[in-house]
């Protein structure tokens, strides 16, 4: 009987151990979000993911990452549908939260749906890393777990007047048309007061409900002579707002669009695309951000080349990637390297570690505000596209400003 | 100015008379049957994907699908009534509102599974005509034409036609139709398919310039009811000048006023009529 006893607590000391060494071993680090696989914002959101997953592949692929304690940590996402719904996102974030026992958050696309989850993550003490979200009114609300790749919808469209007043100095007269939601609004807000400071005229300053499929009454408000229209707000409507000033004839020097020009798809309009400008958070033509950018700004450069990824991304989903593709990615490999800096997964330390980041990476610089607006994105800048034909008449989309990114001359829209 | 309210009021007017071309539908089931149809909606996008489906699946011109969306619509309706309708008829109207709103749920559930909620988008131009101020695009102008075209068949086949006059006989006086050997289940099936035949045709003309959802045809449904207060029912020529009058007004309100304030107008005008006319403008005595 001895004998057995001796022989149970030997066995059950072997298992003890063996089970200590598997844990010490491997770690799984879950990644939950909900992404907008159906409903208005589904373009944007399924490249957002697409990105993010890309990540996890490679670095799961190379090894994983390794923390001082000998641990290696192996990265897996656990994503619901939201639907393009805030009810849904406050639901599926606290079940990713408590029954998927994610351990890091993304945030949803868009704006609206990111201050949803903000509010989830900050309550459960869980980081997020908010990429498709630009809106700076989350920052402002006090959280200091939120964290954001994109840069903020306050610079969004200003950039778009400075490259007006390059193009045409006696420029003065704005249409300002936008979505009204939150992340389209917080653009016009900064963009109106820029352009007021910059002694432009808005002729015309309106907003329309989300949904939106006719855009003629705002068209036919435009006043006379005015030199550029700007706004739209997400995909589905900013095409039809595109779609719908061709239609009607619409002439002026500029038209700036938010999120609908830089995806590849928008070049389905056809001539309706021609002169259109988006502003960007990333260009596969950007070959700006590499090491030697790095090192003349003394930070390190972090993850792959724009080269790589570009050819990555195409080889695995096999279309051209976006800047929604880029911030998802990066998304993760700002995690990754926080995680790897704080050499924990432990909420504060990874936490510290983001607090302190300023790196470069293929999408940009990434540097967070940690005084008033906690989180908020001061690193990255935005890049301005126009959709122009080529010799051969095929629609390209080119990068326009600033200068230093420049990959053709902007153009007039229709005069 | 004067050119912005040009502008405005003939997009207006052209996108009335698709309004009205949606409102006949249920105008006229709504007249001679007395059945309010709140599948009425959800039938109206069904025709915007017929349209989309054809269009994108087969290659087929979008003005060409509207045969087989036209011909959808027909048997869509025939089935809508034998199944859900028919039964209730003699009900108290609560009992063919719960009917047709039944339908309707089952056809948005269907179709965001099917569908999901994304927007679609018939990618087809015609190009856009200008003179003066106004620049038109001609996928407007040829659904303003065929609701016109629908309007005028319509009134043709209810007054011209001898299973027109038994419609409208069945509407006047259902019993004393029966006695002079109208088959009055026949005739409120048919009403009730030219109904949805109507309501497809016109999801299909506004597939042609709008994008949309399976939700989308909830819109067209509410300004039905508007137009239908405003022209009066049964009458094909009451829901083409309300859906004008309408039309006029959503083309007139964001000239002088944020384009969100036209649902409140709208429905403003809804309210007054039910107060001051609730025959309408063209309604029977």
């Amino acid at each position: 009987m001895r004998r057995l006893l001796f022989l149970l607590g030997a066995l059950t000391v072997t298992a003890l151990l063996a089970g200590g060494m598997a844990g010490a071993a491997t770690k799984n680090v879950v990644i939950g979000f909900t992404a907008s696989q159906t409903g208005k914002l589904n373009v944007e959101a399924i490249r957002q993911i697409n990105g993010l997953n890309l990540w996890i592949e490679q670095v799961n692929e190379a090894g994983g990452v390794k923390l001082p304690d000998g641990t290696v940590l192996k990265f897996q996402a656990k994503f619901y549908d939201d639907e393009s719904k805030k009810e849904r996102v406050q639901e599926l974030y606290t079940k990713l939260i408590n029954q998927d026992k994610a351990d890091f958050l993304i945030s949803p696309y868009s704006s609206g749906l990111a201050d949803a989850a903000a509010v989830i993550a900050q309550q459960y003490n869980r980081i997020l890393i908010s990429a498709g979200a630009a809106s700076d009114s989350t920052y402002k609300k006090g959280y200091t777990l939120i964290f954001q790749v994109y840069t903020p919808a306050s610079r969004y469209l200003t950039g778009a007047l400075d490259l007006l007043a390059k193009m045409d100095p006696a420029a003065k007269k704005l249409a300002i048309i936008h979505e009204k939601d939150k992340f389209s609004t917080d653009v016009v807000e900064a963009l109106k007061k820029y352009a007021e400071g910059k002694g432009y005229q808005v002729g015309l300053y309106e907003g329309y409900e989300p949904g939106t499929t006719d855009f003629a009454p705002f068209i036919n408000k435009i006043p006379a002579g005015t030199d550029a229209i700007l706004g739209g707000g997400h995909f589905a409507d900013t095409s039809t707002f595109a779609k719908q000033l061709h239609e009607k004839g619409i002439k002026a020097k500029m038209v700036a669009l938010l999120v609908a020009p830089p995806e590849p798809k928008f070049a389905e309009l056809g001539e309706a695309a021609v002169g259109v400008i988006g502003p960007s958070q990333w260009e596969p033509l950007a070959t700006t951000y590499n090491k030697d950018t790095a090192q003349k700004l003394n930070l390190p450069f972090v993850g792959p080349s724009v080269e790589e990824f570009n050819k990555a991304y195409q080889a695995k989903y096999k279309e051209t990637p976006s800047y929604h593709s880029a911030g998802g990615y990066v998304a993760g490999l700002l995690l990754g390297e926080a995680i790897k800096q704080a050499g924990s997964t432990d909420t504060a330390k990874v936490k510290e570690a983001l607090d302190k980041m300023d790196l470069l990476t293929f999408y940009g610089r990434l540097k967070f505000d940690t005084a008033k607006d906690h989180g908020l994105q001061i690193g990255h800048e935005m890049i301005y596209t126009q959709w122009q034909k080529d010799a051969q008449g095929k629609l390209v989309n080119q990068i326009v400003w600033p200068e230093a990114f420049r990959t053709a001359e902007a153009k007039l829209y229709r005069q | 100015m004067f050119g912005q309210l040009l502008s405005s009021l003939t997009d207006g007017l052209l996108l009335g008379f698709v309004y009205g071309l949606a409102a006949m539908g249920l105008s006229l089931i709504w007249g001679v049957m007395t059945v309010i149809n709140l599948a009425h909606g959800p039938v109206i996008a069904l025709g915007m994907f017929t349209a989309y489906l054809l269009f994108t699946q087969a290659g087929v011109n979008p003005y060409l699908a509207l045969l087989p969306v036209a011909v959808l619509g027909m048997v869509m309706g025939l089935v809508i009534y034998g199944v859900a309708v028919h039964r209730v008829l003699n009900a108290p109207h609560l009992s063919t509102l719960l009917a047709t709103f039944a339908v309707n749920m089952i056809i948005i559930g269907v179709g965001t599974a099917v569908f999901t909620t994304s927007p679609h988008n018939i990618d087809y131009s015609l190009g856009s005509f200008s003179a003066g101020p106004l620049t038109v695009p001609f996928t407007r102008v040829v659904a303003a034409l065929a609701a016109m075209a629908a309007t005028a068949l319509l009134y043709l086949f209810l007054y011209f036609t001898r299973p027109g006059k038994a419609i409208r006989a069945v509407a006047n006086n259902r019993m004393a139709a029966e006695l002079m050997g109208i088959s009055s289940t026949t005739m409120l099936a048919l009403s009730f398919g030219l109904g949805t035949l109507l309501a497809c045709l016109a999801g299909g003309l506004i597939a042609t310039f709008f994008p949309f959802t399976i939700l989308s045809g909830g819109p067209y449904e509410l300004k039905s009811f508007v137009i239908c207060v405003l022209g009066g029912l049964g009458n094909p020529l009451g829901a083409l000048l309300g859906g004008l009058l309408l039309g006029g007004l959503e083309g007139l309100v964001p000239a002088f006023m944020p384009v969100s304030w036209v649902p409140v107008v709208e429905f403003g005008l809804f309210v007054l009529v039910l107060l001051v006319r609730p025959q309408g403008l063209l309604g029977a005595k």
